[in-house]
């Protein structure tokens, strides 16, 4: 979502995105012509009339479950996006049964969050997971 | 999921589709000029709207609401023609 027209999001996935990824990009891309939908969300700048960098994971239920803002010079990690989508998924899953631990990716250990794992996570969880 | 519109001239509505009170108000009073800010939590309802769009060679109508039932990544970009 930007604050361009439907229009030019056309010539840009037919001129240039189609170029990149095989028959453009397959989902909607929206327009928020003015900001109202990124004042709403928080990510719309006034002073340069357009949205920052937002991104924001939403559950089935609708809830928001995640979100990050960055200024627009520097770029998003899509890994770490589906990352987190597959930790949400899940945890979800689990009924809140499991977690997943900083540098958790699919495979790796998850927690079991309860009584029996106070004062225990050093026993499950060493700080060399937090990082690939 | 989206309604299919015509490439007319008319800009089709979008914003905001129902209570912006699912966003926590903020108050700032440090600073008199700022009466409040809303601010997305996370825990928190997604604000819904609806926007106009381009997806598979269609001009459409996206609703967030009509996604309910899936994991929804809403992303927000300064302009087509930069990075994402």
């Amino acid at each position: 979502m930007s604050i361009d027209s439907m229009f030019v999001h056309k010539m840009w996935n037919d001129h240039e995105l189609s170029k990149m990824v095989k028959d453009g990009v397959p989902f909607p891309m929206l327009s928020d012509a003015g900001g109202k939908i990124g004042t709403l969300y928080g990510v719309y700048d006034p002073d340069a009339g357009v949205e920052n960098r937002g991104r924001f994971l939403i559950d089935p239920d609708g809830i928001v479950q995640g979100f990050e803002v960055l200024t627009p010079p520097v770029g998003r990690n899509v890994s770490e996006t589906l990352r987190q989508i597959q930790a949400f998924q899940l945890v979800r899953a689990s009924k809140g049964a499991e977690a997943t631990p900083s540098g958790w990716k699919p495979g790796k250990h998850v927690l079991n969050p309860g009584i029996d794992l106070v004062g225990k996570v050093w026993e499950n969880w060493t700080t060399d997971m937090a990082f690939d | 999921m989206s309604e299919e519109l015509n490439a007319g001239c008319e800009r089709p509505a979008s914003g905001p589709v129902e209570d912006v009170q699912a966003v926590e108000p903020i108050k700032e009073l440090d600073n008199p000029m700022i009466k409040e800010k809303k601010m997305i939590q996370v825990g928190k309802k997604a604000p819904d709207f609806t926007a106009a769009g381009y997806h598979n060679n269609n001009f459409v109508n996206v609703t967030l609401s009509e996604h309910l039932g899936k994991w929804v990544v809403l992303c927000f970009y300064p302009g087509d023609f930069t990075f994402v």
